[in-house]
């Protein structure tokens, strides 16, 4: 039975028909943008194209702890500048989220009532009140430390005032460069060790000791290297010369706020993340591994992680992907990362707000693709293998 | 016999507080002390806080008696061993923190949105309300007359929104990004599941773009470059910029947690729906998308929490919201120096919105457990 629409009521044809019809709109929506973005330049008079990029940037970044940056700098090192410090702050914010964030979950499925409530009552804090709240915070509990000729002093080389955290520089010397090797070359072998540990097991049931023999090979064996060569590795320390210290190594509150909040404000999410992982893995699992005389730290180790795991990695990724979205808040406490210094100042000098953007979100894109790719790895090497 | 049958009660140590206590603080060794280390720094911790915060803190006069206007006047700086907290700001500078710089004469007009929200708000929240569906007729026009009420129009004066402020920015944003998103979030969802492979893919990008970069971009791009796109003449108004790019993050988000919904409906309805003859339309509005929403309305509540408490970044693009106002607070030379209690005071008030609605999402989810049959098996 035909309706009398004829051939609209054909479904191949209404599939094709509206998507020419959405493709016809988008185009005719793109063009009408373009056109009145060109004309809206060429009226305000802003330079299009890429060649503001070589232009000298005219202002300094104070915290640039990878590449040197001196004012004459073009805009493409900005740009530099502010990926490396957008990866520095989002990385090692990641790394502290999660290691926080297991402690805290294991913490609050602790059969002591008094500290789960306290941990409970953390991550209801810290969950609910806006990051850029905490971030701000921060930083103003930070800079109203002592001035600089007052500052607090850590062990005799560290020193904390307003203007951040100085600490030596350590100052690599012509042999370090073999400890590292060194240190690289225990790390690949020591994986390699792990993986034949592992298969050996399997065949025979002969149990290896990786993790000491890792931990030796890791940190022994440079060590020694480390001496026989004479100790190749020497500190510069901070000295205090007129208002400010000269020399050593400077971690900026700017950093520091950014740092504490981001890894506080996601770990309080990934301890949920990882409480509800390990309750997920059933009570008779325990029971059973407990039945077989498993020890108590093995039973954590080798039957409930492992299977936690599961639960946790594809929520804990999100986390890590906000994580690095919301370091782009370092603009409201001036962090210089890709927002703040190609976005905001780099935009405002330039004023050619299109490409500037384009970049930048582009730029995002490639970062949450990169993590998504490498987690999704990660993933799929944990879920089961059903044989 | 007869003291065989006769119920002997559980030892003391395992009922009762005493019990209780055993199990949950002093279970063994490792236990009892961490219990006794928790309770010796929070001895030390909450008599300061609490002094901090109450018993020394100044909340409209200082020591002397004298009604508080600047931050000279705080107790504790006229003297450091005295004093507390200065709660004093939040009191001389409420009515910023609630209203903005909105005029003193039509502020009754906020007042009134304001009590009118809670009323559109209560069919959504409690749907056992008695009259719900008179209710909800009036849930659809409330955005049309608090429209009026607050921009003015309608024979109000006009109040131009850089007077808006405070909460009352917070709240707009907040509702409008949330009651905006829905609809095309709804629509973003549905056409990422759609079997046309143009419609699908464009959705499907829009919505991978806008979760893959962060909220800020996306505010920037709403105040710098969407005047560029724009025709000449058309001048938009700051706080509607920035409404348009919340809304586009938020219906992302918000897509992505519909179409989870989605997922979770049995392939039988679709099937069950077609074979009535149904159409794409009928099919997804009566039969699909009811059941996929109701299922979808935790996470929808959770990420609503998220954009609540991400309408704070529309600071840095200068719009003056609740923790603006604080900002703009410090800024003023009255009030230097109280950072601590206007962003205690500021966070108190976000957590109070948000806490809330987590506790109501969470309660949702439980009815959801013991409620839902889809008719799956």
């Amino acid at each position: 039975m035909r309706s009398n629409l004829g051939f609209f009521s054909d479904e191949k044809f209404r599939s094709i028909f509206f998507q020419t019809l959405v493709v016809g709109l988008f185009a005719l929506g793109l063009f009408f943008v373009i056109s009145t973005t060109s004309y809206n330049l060429e009226k305000r008079n802003i330079a299009t194209g890429w060649s503001f990029l070589q232009n000298p940037a005219g202002f300094d970044i104070s915290f640039s702890p990878f590449l040197e940056f001196k004012s004459t700098d073009t805009h493409l090192k900005v740009y530099f500048v502010g990926v490396l410090n957008t990866l520095l702050v989002s990385i090692t914010g990641c790394i502290a989220a999660t290691i926080l964030g297991f402690i805290l979950g294991i913490v609050r499925l602790s059969s002591n009532w008094l500290l789960s409530r306290l941990v409970y009552i953390y991550v209801e804090f810290s969950r609910n009140v806006p990051l850029l709240l905490q971030i701000i915070l921060w930083y103003s509990i930070l800079i109203q430390l002592p001035r600089v000729k007052q500052s607090l002093q850590v062990l005799d080389v560290f020193y904390i005032s307003n203007r951040g955290l100085y600490s030596p520089r350590p100052i690599f010397e012509s042999g370090f460069s073999y400890v590292l090797i060194a240190i690289v070359l225990a790390l690949i072998s020591s994986f390699l060790i792990n993986r034949w540990a592992k298969k050996r097991q399997d065949k025979t049931g002969q149990q290896f000791p990786v993790f000491s023999s890792s931990i030796g090979l890791i940190f022994i064996v440079p060590l020694i290297l480390f001496f026989i060569l004479g100790s190749p590795l020497s500190f510069e320390h901070p000295e205090l010369k007129g208002f400010n210290f000269k020399g050593g190594l400077v971690i900026r509150p700017e950093f520091i706020a950014m740092f504490l909040a981001l890894s506080i404000y996601t770990a309080a999410f990934i301890s949920e993340i990882v409480r509800a992982g390990i309750m997920s893995v059933s009570k008779g699992q325990r029971e059973a591994s407990a039945a077989i005389g498993l020890k108590q730290t093995w039973i954590m180790r080798l039957i409930i992680i492992p299977q936690a795991l599961r639960v946790i990695v594809p929520p804990l990724t999100s986390q890590y992907l906000n994580l690095t979205k919301n370091s782009s808040l370092g603009i409201a406490v001036g962090y210089a990362d890709l927002v703040h210094g190609f976005g905001g100042i780099s935009l405002n000098q330039t004023g050619q707000a299109i490409e500037c953007m384009a970049i930048v979100m582009a730029t995002y894109l490639s970062i949450s693709l990169t993590i998504s790719f490498f987690m999704n790895i990660y993933n799929r090497s944990i879920q089961f293998k059903e044989k | 016999m007869n003291e065989m049958n006769e119920v002997r009660k559980p030892p003391v140590a395992t009922t009762g507080i005493i019990g209780w206590l055993r199990i949950n603080l002093f279970f063994n060794w490792t236990n009892s002390l961490i219990t006794l280390f928790v309770i010796y720094c929070l001895y030390q911790f909450i008599p300061w806080i609490l002094d901090w915060t109450i018993f020394s803190a100044d909340f409209k006069y200082n020591y002397l008696g004298e009604q508080i206007t600047n931050q000279e006047m705080c107790s504790r700086n006229l003297d450091p061993e005295n004093g507390g907290a200065c709660w004093a700001v939040i009191y001389v500078r409420f009515y910023q923190f609630i209203y903005g710089f909105y005029p003193r004469v039509e502020v009754w007009r906020v007042n009134l949105a304001y009590v009118m929200l809670a009323f559109a708000l209560l069919p959504l929240l409690y749907t056992k309300l008695p009259y719900r569906k008179y209710f909800l007729y009036f849930t659809y026009i409330f955005p049309v007359i608090a429209y009026f009420l607050l921009n003015g129009g309608l024979g109000f004066t006009e109040v131009s929104t850089n007077k808006w402020g405070g909460l009352l920015v917070t709240l707009v944003l907040g509702c409008t990004g949330i009651a905006l998103a829905f609809p095309i979030g709804i629509m973003l969802a549905l056409g990422r599941r759609s079997k046309l492979p143009v419609i699908s893919m464009m959705c499907t990008l829009f919505i991978e773009f806008i979760r893959g970069v962060p909220l800020i971009t996306l505010l920037f791009f709403g105040m710098v470059m969407l005047p560029l796109f724009l025709p000449e003449g058309i001048d938009m108004d700051g706080l509607v910029r920035v409404l348009v790019a919340v809304t586009l993050f938020q219906s992302a988000y918000m897509a992505e947690v519909i179409r989870g919904g989605l997922q979770a409906i049995p392939p039988g309805q679709y099937e069950a729906a077609k074979s009535l003859g149904m159409s794409y339309w009928r099919m997804n509005l009566l039969i699909i998308l009811p059941q996929a929403i109701r299922i979808s309305i935790p996470p929808i509540v959770n990420t609503s929490i998220g954009l609540f408490k991400d309408t704070t970044l529309v600071i840095i693009v200068g719009i003056l919201d609740l923790l603006g106002i604080g900002r703009g607070t410090l800024a003023d030379t009255n009030w230097l120096g109280l950072s601590y209690e206007i962003y205690f005071f500021v966070s108190l008030v976000f957590f109070i919105f948000t806490f809330g609605m987590s506790r109501y999402s969470l309660y949702l989810e439980k009815k959801l457990k013991t409620g839902i049959n889809m008719g799956a098996d």
